[in-house]
């Protein structure tokens, strides 16, 4: 546009002065605002401090989701262990007979201890109370809600409480396979409520509960147990030895064949074993953390050079190396690294796998013959004897690079440094394995004047799925 | 003298493997009644060994499969041949024929009795 002369001039002018005075104005009303914090530091502060709660709440919350999530699918996992899991591999190795009456076993603890936990068992396990028992303050969970318990900051107490119930179901469903084919089923329920009190809870106190006697951190016997080593797998194998020799072998046994009426079944069972072991293992990190990695690493690495072990030992013996034989060895090295898996290196793992397949399928193959005992489903072989060896390799290969359980650098394992640490393995065990006799006989004993233990001979012979169940797993007449 | 209807029952026990080469021959042999049974069973022949768990089982009934025709005095050696053209390996477990008298035979369907019925 042009620049007028004249009357455009003063016309220009007033444009000028009214853009000033607008842009003047603004600039008053921008310094209204600026002005004002910068007046007041206190505020400031005031505002910055709200923030930071609110970010620390927000952040403490996505934690907690992260870990939550994960320790809610750790604990659906280890259920899938149970069933269909252990109901399969145990089913497929019975006969024909009796492959609902096993599966019935496991499923009995599905519901049984889960109620027992609520009412009592938690609080026995897990509540305030001596280096040996938990008290009673938890009984029908009073205390256990969302908010975090004493065993893990970031997750709720009823996701511990749940993810725990899973451990103390599939515990006592182990023992199952020791009994198999010959154990009443009242008997049976009557004899695995009273174990649970009697033998799980304390033991899971002792090594897990706060104030425990071999709780890792503060315990009187610092003892290694990540997952379940002697909690699960030696008391229940051992327990398991103690029932197969109290009931006496089955009607037949040796002599008869009495082979697994579907190796099919048990191999889908080991496999659901095996994935649900993630959440066995890893899940123990309580967390969504690196803890959790490290341990579900060392789960599967331990699992896979079992396998090849025990594998590998049934090839060089019998010049055939069986499927019953690949799946059984994955369970032994699970078995193994339960109580390694969030103390040890990936390496150490595939060790600690290999040595647990070559024991157990020498403990199962070879020991078992020997002493001629029935341990139907080589509970003991696989478990007693598998959690034993993990438990003491535990004591060997711990690092405190991967968990610095003592503290931070401080030697963990005999091979870190730590001497005294397979001492205080060895009393963990020595502990299981006579919290397993002693209640377990004492148990045994109770109920068998009570109500008797075996079944008839008629009803063995017949098949426990009829006599016990009224039952028959499979209808495969035509039509 | 010679019973008016003559007819012979031929059980066979085979191989499994055969079953299709025997029922294929039998057709061709104009024999169109045979009834399969799913058997165990051994003469001389030796099983086989199994493990589990470190210990040995002989396993020595072995699925067989067994046949049951009933047949006319007359066709009685055709299907006899076919059945061992068809069955026979020339090893041990090839199986065995029996024959045997048939007193009566009846269509259900119509109640035809005799050979008519075959």
């Amino acid at each position: 546009m042009r620049w007028a002369g004249g009357i455009g001039r003063r016309r220009a002018g007033l444009a000028i002065g009214l853009l000033a005075v607008l842009l003047m104005g603004g600039a008053v009303a921008v310094a209204q605002t600026a002005a004002a914090p910068a007046a007041n530091s206190a505020d400031r502060i005031a505002v910055l401090e709200r923030a930071a709660t609110q970010n620390a709440a927000a952040i403490a919350s996505a934690q907690s989701a992260g870990d939550n999530a994960w320790m809610l699918t750790s604990a659906a996992l280890v259920l899938l262990m149970s069933g269909p899991g252990l109901a399969l591999f145990y089913g497929g190795l019975v006969r024909k007979k009796n492959v609902l009456a096993t599966m019935m076993q496991t499923f009995a603890m599905m519901a049984v201890i889960t109620v027992l936990w609520a009412v009592v068992g938690y609080s026995l396990a897990f509540g305030q109370g001596n280096a040996f028992l938990g008290g009673l303050h938890n009984v029908f969970l009073r205390g256990v809600g969302l908010a975090p318990g004493p065993y893990a900051a970031t997750i709720p107490a009823q996701t511990f409480m749940v993810y725990q119930l899973m451990f103390a179901i599939i515990t006592p469903a182990l023992i199952a396979g020791a009994f198999a084919e010959r154990m009443k089923f009242s008997s049976m329920l009557v004899f695995m409520v009273l174990w649970e009190l009697a033998v799980y809870s304390p033991m899971a106190h002792m090594v897990w509960g706060v104030g425990g006697f071999l709780n890792a951190t503060g315990g009187v016997v610092p003892s290694l147990d990540f997952a379940g080593g002697t909690v699960v797998h030696v008391t229940s194998g051992v327990s398991a030895l103690v029932t197969a020799l109290y009931l006496g072998k089955r009607l037949g046994y040796p002599q008869k064949a009495m082979p697994p009426h579907s190796v099919v079944l048990s191999f889908i069972g080991a496999c659901l074993l095996w994935v649900g072991w993630f959440g066995f293992n890893a899940g123990s990190a309580l967390g969504a953390s690196g803890l959790a990695t490290s341990a579900f690493v060392a789960t599967h690495f331990g699992a896979a050079a079992a396998a090849i072990g025990w594998a590998g030992a049934e090839w060089i013996r019998n010049g055939k190396p069986s499927a019953l034989g690949g799946i059984s060895g994955a369970v032994a090295g699970l078995v193994a690294i339960t109580p390694a898996a969030g103390f040890v290196t990936p390496m150490s793992a595939l060790w600690i796998g290999l040595m647990a397949g070559v024991f157990c399928f020498w403990m199962v193959v070879m020991v078992k013959n020997v002493f001629g005992y029935d341990d139907s489903l080589d509970a003991f072989g696989v478990h007693g004897a598998g959690g034993t060896l993990g438990a003491i390799l535990t004591g060997l290969f711990a690092r405190s690079v991967i968990n610095p359980v003592f503290g931070a650098g401080k030697a963990t394992g005999f091979f870190e440094g730590n001497r005294m640490q397979v001492v205080h393995q060895l009393a963990g065990v020595a502990i299981a394995w006579g919290l397993a006799i002693v209640g377990t006989l004492i148990i045994l004993f109770i109920v068998d004047k009570l109500m008797g233990l075996r079944v008839s001979e008629d009803a063995e012979r017949e098949g426990l799925d009829l006599s016990q169940h009224g039952e028959e797993g499979y209808d495969w007449e035509a039509a | 003298m010679e019973e008016a209807e003559g007819m012979q029952k031929i059980e066979a026990v085979i191989q499994p493997s055969k079953l299709d080469a025997v029922k294929d021959a039998l057709v061709e042999a104009g024999i169109s009644g045979i009834t399969i049974f799913e058997a165990r069973g051994h003469g001389r022949q030796k099983g086989h060994t199994e493990f589990y768990r470190g210990r040995e089982y002989a396993v020595d009934l072995l699925p067989k499969v067994k046949l049951e025709l009933v047949v006319t005095d007359e066709m009685k050696d055709r299907a006899i041949e076919a059945i061992i053209s068809a069955a026979r390996t020339g090893r041990i477990g090839d199986g065995k024929i029996f024959v045997s008298r048939i007193d009566e035979a009846i269509r259900i369907r119509n109640d035809e009795r005799g050979e008519i019925a075959l």
